[in-house]
């Protein structure tokens, strides 16, 4: 019943060609394509840690001068490439660091309604966490500054040292009446499981505040990044976010976060799509036989999942027969409502907004996951 | 979907296709059995000592996952470690024409690799006499000190050719990654003999299971071991072990199998994109993975609406890549008996239960 399936009828990553011009199509049809939200845009700092050091104290900036910005040592992969050829600005600046440019060459021509800053930033993986506060409140005042001042269809993910939550519950403090920050950051990998009681006050002030909270994909705070040690290329680096995500997806579950904050939102950004479903099926086999574990647990674990778990769409799953795409949605169910438009704009695995998805979708599914979906879960109208 | 009931039916074997069982748990009691297959140093320093021998397991001892209704031997001990109890509660009445097993004695992690060899030789000693020598159904995999490459490749050497062993056991969890250069001298003995790395659900390695460090409850490293398996066979495919291996075979032992086509799409174009950081991956790593790598079917996290588990096994794209198991003496959610084998074709539930098995491992 099982035939070979041809590998031939998958379709190029958009990723294959980093260094092409938005298309004529994309240009062509810039006057009128239908808004979207872009649940994954990257305002880069120019320079790195440098960037921010107008905005910390003279104290922290001679302490970065003098010592650096240190992190885990060892944790590090050298990535592919730099970001999209294409979007490197003419002003000679980081791709991503310039916003004239990434308005005249995202914004504008793909009529992105909202996009929602991610900066990949330094503060959480300090092991100074004194200086990961710094870093982060000045990570938070550069984007109100330069960012968001700057341009209206523009909201942001709050830079926190998530690894130092009571300096993270402040920050959050401090940035909650800005109803432009929508959301607070977390490393990929965090020093610990995402469900685990460390973590508990900065969802407190996140539920209090109605924020989502945020992972986006990689990082390291010193474990190695599998369960099995340190994986020897970039490209496990690139696949380990999935693996990832799903031991923090289970330790949120396990731990009965969503039972204590049940407004709660968790938003996975590049962390993959495809593997959802079996995580829910194994989640639930695993909780019929191991319950009396966790009786704390109030529903199965997929009921948690479909509720409180949303996930973004880049980089989009690609299966060799477009029919196991559609075979995905349904296996996914429901959960097509939390799935979020993502390009993850201007890094070289980008996904352009006009060439996101291995096969077409229907109209009704294409207005949820470019806008509807997000639209609801952020309130963006 | 409930639990599977053990105790099988009241025996009218012939009515049971016959299967060949690629998991099933033979159990050390206690480090006191395997004194007669130990030398007089460690004999007495584990008296002196009262040292237990390794004693973090994946496995806890009285979890509902560990030791199914029934197969609990007569006299208390461990479930999985008397081979007459083993016989009457699953080898004859579930019709198993071959058991292969595996013993999960956590020799890794102890860190004192003396202790390591020593046990991990004298388990292999134990497993001939008691197991593979009392009852022809049955072959075993080989305990090694995985922790220390070059000497799981001299255990391997030692007993490799003793024609009962078809495996070597690797627990999935380990503190450096099976693909990584460290391993070469392994997987050159492993390949040597002509065995199996049996890559298993559980390991001590003292290293954190996930890469956000150590989760709180043990349902979590349960569901989650299945992450770790992927992560294992990204890094044996990127290090290119199924290249200069060419004949290494890989068999994943409780890993789930649900999650397969998702993650070979995800790597397939993990490789179009970053292939130039492996050139040596000459192929798409799905490729490798179906030629190279089995699957056994427990546990079968198996989704609520029977369409999906079909789509799942149609999506993983070949009739090749599921073996039989029983898990025994382990609990499971789902009977493949009521769940799998009623929806597949003849052909393909008889390469399952029997015939992907017996070529894989040329029974």
């Amino acid at each position: 019943m099982v035939a070979t399936a041809p590998e031939t009828t998958a379709k190029a990553a958009p990723a294959f060609t980093p260094t092409r011009e938005p298309t004529k199509d994309a240009l062509a049809k810039a006057h009128a394509p239908p808004a979207l939200i872009d649940c994954d845009l990257h305002n880069e700092l120019h320079g790195d840690v440098q960037a921010l050091l107008p905005y910390v104290s003279q104290r922290w900036r001679d302490h970065v001068e003098t010592f650096g910005a240190r992190g885990p040592a060892g944790s590090y992969y050298p990535r592919f490439m730099d970001h999209r050829q294409d979007a490197r600005p003419p002003s000679g600046k980081r791709a991503g660091s310039d916003l004239s440019y990434t308005r005249s060459h995202y914004l504008d021509p793909y009529n992105v309604a909202y996009g929602i800053l991610i900066p990949l930033n330094p503060a959480p993986r300090q092991l100074n966490h004194e200086l990961g506060a710094a870093l982060a409140t000045a990570c938070n005042d550069w984007q109100v500054a330069e960012w968001l001042d700057q341009e209206p269809r523009l909201r942001a993910s709050i830079a926190v040292p998530n690894e130092a939550p009571d300096l993270a519950v402040q920050e959050i403090h401090r940035r909650a009446k800005d109803k432009r920050f929508v959301q607070v950051q977390f490393s990929g990998r965090p020093q610990e499981p995402m469900g685990r009681r460390k973590y508990w006050p900065i969802y407190e002030a996140c539920e209090e505040y109605g924020l989502k909270v945020m992972s986006h994909a990689f990082g390291s705070y010193g474990n190695p990044i599998t369960g099995a040690g340190w994986g020897s290329y970039y490209l496990e680096d690139h696949v380990g976010p999935a693996q990832a995500m799903q031991a923090n997806i289970i330790s949120l579950v396990a731990e009965g976060v969503y039972d204590r904050f049940p407004n709660l939102k968790i938003v996975s950004v590049e962390n993959g799509l495809g593997w959802f479903a079996s995580l829910m099926w194994r989640l639930d086999a695993s909780w019929r036989l191991l319950k009396a574990e966790v009786p704390h647990l109030q529903k199965k674990p997929s009921d948690y999942v479909r509720d409180h778990l949303y996930a973004t769409t880049q980089p989009m799953e690609e299966p060799p027969k477009p029919a196991q795409f559609f075979e995905l949605l349904d296996q996914l169910g429901s959960f097509v409502d939390h799935v979020l438009f993502a390009s993850d704009y201007p890094h070289w695995d980008a996904d352009q907004p006009d060439d996101a998805f291995p096969v077409r979708l229907s109209d009704e599914l294409v207005k949820k996951i470019y806008f509807e979906n997000a639209s609801k879960l952020y309130g963006l109208t | 979907m409930t639990a599977t009931a053990q105790s099988p039916a009241p025996t009218n074997i012939s009515t049971r296709p016959p299967v060949i069982d690629c998991d099933v748990h033979n159990v050390v009691p206690a480090v006191s059995v395997l004194f007669p297959y130990l030398p007089d140093h460690w004999r007495e320093h584990i008296t002196n000592t009262l040292f237990k021998g390794p004693v973090d397991s994946a496995y806890p001892r009285k979890a509902p996952t560990t030791a199914r209704p029934g197969s609990i031997p007569p006299d208390k001990k461990p479930a999985g470690s008397s081979l007459a109890h083993l016989r009457s509660d699953h080898l004859d009445p579930m019709n198993v024409e071959t058991a292969i097993l595996s013993c999960t004695y956590e020799v890794e992690s102890l860190h004192n690799p003396d202790a390591a060899v020593a046990l991990a030789r004298a388990v292999n000693d134990w497993q001939i006499a008691e197991w593979l020598d009392q009852d022809s159904r049955l072959r075993a995999s080989i305990v090694v000190p995985s922790q220390i490459p070059h000497l799981a490749a001299q255990e391997i050497d030692r007993v490799g050719d003793h024609p009962g062993f078809v495996q070597v056991f690797l627990p999935v969890r380990s503190q450096h990654m099976y693909g990584t250069r460290l391993y070469h001298p392994m997987w050159e003995a492993i390949t040597r003999h002509d065995l199996v790395a049996a890559i298993s659900f559980g390991g001590a390695p003292g290293v954190p299971p996930t890469p956000s460090g150590w989760p709180s409850y043990y349902f979590e490293e349960y569901a989650g071991m299945a992450q770790v398996f992927q992560s294992q066979l990204v890094n044996i495919v990127a290090e290119g072990v199924f290249d200069q291996f060419p004949t290494a075979r890989v068999a994943l032992l409780e890993a789930g199998f649900t999650w397969l086509p998702a993650f070979m799409w995800r790597l397939d174009k993990e490789w179009r994109n970053l292939r130039r950081l492996v050139p040596w991956v000459k192929r798409p790593p799905a490729a490798y993975i179906k030629e190279h790598v089995r699957f056994t079917i427990q546990p079968l996290d198996a989704p609520p609406d029977p369409r999906h588990l079909l789509q799942v096994i149609d999506q993983i794209g070949s009739d090749d890549l599921l073996l039989y198991a029983s898990d025994y003496p382990h609990l499971h959610d789902a009977d493949p008996d009521q769940l799998l084998f009623p929806d597949l074709s003849p052909t393909l539930a008889q390469k399952i239960r029997t015939e992907n098995a017996r070529a894989f491992y040329r029974l």
